[in-house]
C-alpha cells in the first residue's frame, strides 16, 4: 500500500500556498505509507539553457558549515563546466543547484568533485525531494509548506518489493521534469527492466516503479505524448497500478485495468486535486464544490497547462 | 472523548445525539455509538472523508452521517440503521449482518462485500465489484456498477437500477442480480434468465423498500448463474 497526492494549479491563485496544501495532503496519507515519502514541486522555469538539479549529498555533516561546503562544490563545479551555476536553495539533504541543461556533463563532473551525491530529479521547473521517514517529518524538515509554484506530487511509501531507502522512495524522476509516483506492485518488472538495459536504459535501484518511470522517460524522449507513454505502460507493464506521472505541462493519472488500487479526483476551476482516498483531499479550498470521481479501469486521465 | 451534545428532548423526542467528527477520533465516535441505548437516534457531524465510522454495532440505532465519508462504512453491523448523505469510499457495509445502510450519493469499489444480510441502498453509482462475494444481503444501486460486480455472489439479490460495467457476475453462485439498465457484459458463468412473477415480486419489493422511483420490476433482466463454475458440492464434507 502507497499513498498518492496530487495538485495542478489551473489559475494563478494558490500558487503561493502550493506547499501549504500539498503537506497536509500527504501527511493524510500516512496510514497508507509511514516509511518513506517524496514530492516534485514545479515553479517557474529557470533561464533558457540551464535546469534546476535537485542534489542529495550523503556526506554532508550537519554539524559543520553545510552551507560552505555545497558552496565550494558550487564554485567546483563551475570551473569544471566553465559555465555559471549557482545555488538555488540550500536543502538539509544537499542544494538544488542551477546548471547547464548538459545533464550528462553535469552529473558527471558533479560525481567527479562529490562521489556522494545523487541527483534526484533535474529539469527546468521541477525540484525533487526524496527521504525515509514519516511524511510530516520529512515535509517539516524540507520544509516544503514553503514552497510555491504551479503544481506537485507527492507520494507516502509502504514498501512490499524493495529497501527501504532514499534512493526506493518515490517519486521517481528520470528525464527532465519527469515525476512518476506510483501505488501498487508490477510482476514483470524484472523483465521489462532488462529489455530496457538492452536499449542502454539503466535503472539505478531494484524498485519496480522506477522501471515504469523509465519505461515512460523512454517514450517521451522519443517524441511521445504523456497519454500514449501511459498506454505502453499498460501493453507492456504487468501488475497493480495507479500511477501520477507529471511534466513541466502535463499532469496525468492511470489506474490498471482491474482497478485494484484507488484514486479520487477532484476538478475545480481553479484546480485539479488527486489522492488515494478522498479524506486526503478535504483540507483543499473549496473542496466542497469540486467535481469528484474515481478514473475507471485503463482510463487515462491528462490535464494541460 | 471529544463533543457529545444531546439536542433539546422538546425538539428531539427520540433523544438524538449528535457525534461531531471535528473533535472527535473515529474510535471515540465508535464508542459512543456502541454505547448508546438501542433505538436511539444520532447524527455524525463533519465526517469529511472519515474512515471506519460506525462500524460493528449490536444494537437497533438510527445514524446519520452527515456529509462525505470514507472507507469501510456501516461494516460488520447488526441492527442500526445508516444513512450517509454524501458519497462513501470503498467497503460499504462490509460484511453487514442485518439492518440499512442507505448512501445517498455514490459508493466506491466493493461496495457491500461479503455481506449477509440487512439491506443497503446506494441512491447514486457504485465503481468495481459492488456485492463482491455477497453473502445474503439485499443490495440495491440506484444508478450504475461498475466492472467485476456480483463477483463470486454466493447468496442474496442485487438491483442495479442503471447499467451494469464489464463482466457482471463473474463465477456466481446463489445470488440473483437485477438490471434495469444496459449490460456491458457479462462475466464467465453468468446468464441471463427469464424473469418470473416471483423475480417481479422480488424486485417490486425491494424497489419500494429502496425508495427507487426509476425501476420498473417488470422491465428488468435476470442474471444468475449457469452453474458451469458452480463447485460448492466439493466441499460439502469438509469441516472448518
Amino acid at each position: 500500500m502507497c499513498g498518492i497526492v496530487g495538485l495542478h494549479l489551473k489559475t494563478e491563485r494558490h500558487r503561493d500556498a502550493l506547499g501549504r496544501l500539498l503537506s497536509p495532503m500527504l501527511d493524510c496519507l500516512e496510514t497508507r505509507g509511514p516509511d518513506s515519502a517524496g514530492l516534485a514541486i514545479y515553479s517557474e522555469p529557470v533561464q533558457e539553457g540551464f535546469f534546476r538539479y535537485s542534489v542529495r549529498i550523503d556526506g554532508l555533516d550537519p554539524d559543520t558549515d553545510t552551507k560552505a561546503e555545497v558552496a565550494t562544490l558550487v564554485l567546483e563545479l563551475s570551473q569544471d563546466l566553465g559555465s555559471t551555476v549557482t545555488c538555488e536553495r540550500f536543502r538539509p539533504d544537499g542544494a538544488v543547484l542551477i546548471a547547464p541543461d548538459q545533464v550528462d556533463a553535469v552529473t558527471s563532473r558533479l560525481a567527479e568533485r562529490r562521489p556522494d551525491a545523487t541527483v534526484v530529479g533535474f529539469g527546468p521547473h521541477i525540484e525533487v525531494v526524496k527521504d525515509v521517514g514519516r511524511p510530516r517529518d520529512i515535509c517539516r524538515r524540507h520544509q516544503i509548506e514553503n514552497r510555491t509554484g504551479y503544481q506537485g506530487v507527492g507520494h507516502t511509501r509502504m514498501a512490499t518489493e524493495s529497501a527501504v531507502t532514499t534512493d526506493h522512495s518515490h517519486p521517481f524522476a528520470p528525464n527532465a521534469d519527469l515525476a512518476l509516483v506510483h501505488n501498487g506492485s508490477f510482476s514483470n518488472h524484472a523483465t521489462v527492466r532488462r529489455r530496457l538495459a538492452q536499449q542502454g536504459i539503466r535503472c539505478v535501484t531494484d524498485n519496480d516503479s522506477e522501471v515504469a518511470a523509465r519505461l515512460i522517460g523512454r517514450e517521451v524522449d522519443s517524441g511521445a505524448t504523456l497519454e500514449t507513454a501511459l498506454k505502453t505502460v499498460g501493453q507492456e507493464m504487468d501488475g497493480f497500478y495507479t500511477l501520477l506521472v507529471t511534466t513541466g505541462r502535463e499532469f496525468a493519472v492511470v489506474r490498471d485495468s482491474f482497478a485494484c488500487k484507488p484514486l479520487v479526483v477532484a476538478e475545480t476551476d481553479e484546480y485539479v486535486a488527486v489522492t488515494s482516498e478522498y479524506i486526503a483531499m478535504t483540507s483543499l479550498p473549496g473542496i466542497g464544490s469540486a467535481k469528484v470521481f474515481e478514473p475507471t479501469p485503463g482510463e487515462i486521465h491528462v490535464w494541460e497547462r | 472523548m471529544g463533543t457529545v451534545t444531546d439536542t433539546a428532548p422538546e425538539t428531539a423526542p427520540t433523544n438524538a445525539v449528535e457525534l461531531d467528527c471535528a473533535a472527535m477520533s473515529t474510535r471515540e465516535v465508535n464508542a459512543a455509538l456502541h454505547e448508546l441505548a438501542a433505538g436511539s437516534r444520532v447524527r455524525i457531524l463533519n465526517p469529511r472523508g472519515r474512515h471506519n465510522l460506525a462500524v460493528a454495532l449490536d444494537q437497533e440505532l438510527e445514524i446519520e452521517i452527515a456529509g462525505h465519508a470514507g472507507y469501510f462504512i456501516g461494516g460488520l453491523c447488526n441492527g442500526p440503521s445508516i444513512t450517509v448523505d454524501g458519497f462513501v469510499g470503498w467497503s460499504l457495509a462490509e460484511n453487514l449482518m442485518s439492518g440499512t445502510v442507505r448512501v445517498r450519493g455514490n459508493a466506491s469499489e466493493c461496495c457491500g462485500a461479503t455481506a449477509h444480510g440487512g439491506l443497503i441502498v446506494v441512491h447514486g453509482d457504485t465503481s468495481s465489484r459492488a456485492g463482491i462475494s455477497l453473502k445474503g444481503a439485499e443490495l440495491a444501486v440506484g444508478g450504475d456498477v461498475g466492472h467485476m460486480s456480483g463477483f463470486m455472489a454466493q447468496a442474496g439479490t442485487m438491483l442495479i437500477g442503471g447499467n451494469a460495467g464489464d463482466a457482471l457476475g463473474d463465477s456466481l453462485y446463489e445470488a440473483v442480480i437485477y438490471v434495469a439498465g444496459s449490460i456491458a457484459s457479462l462475466g464467465s458463468d453468468a446468464q441471463v434468465e427469464d424473469l418470473t412473477q416471483e423475480d417481479v415480486d422480488r424486485v417490486r419489493s425491494l424497489v419500494e423498500r429502496a425508495g427507487f422511483d426509476h425501476v420498473s420490476p417488470e422491465n428488468v433482466t435476470r442474471v444468475a448463474s449457469a452453474k458451469h463454475l458452480y463447485n460448492f458440492d466439493a466441499l460439502k464434507e469438509q469441516k472448518y
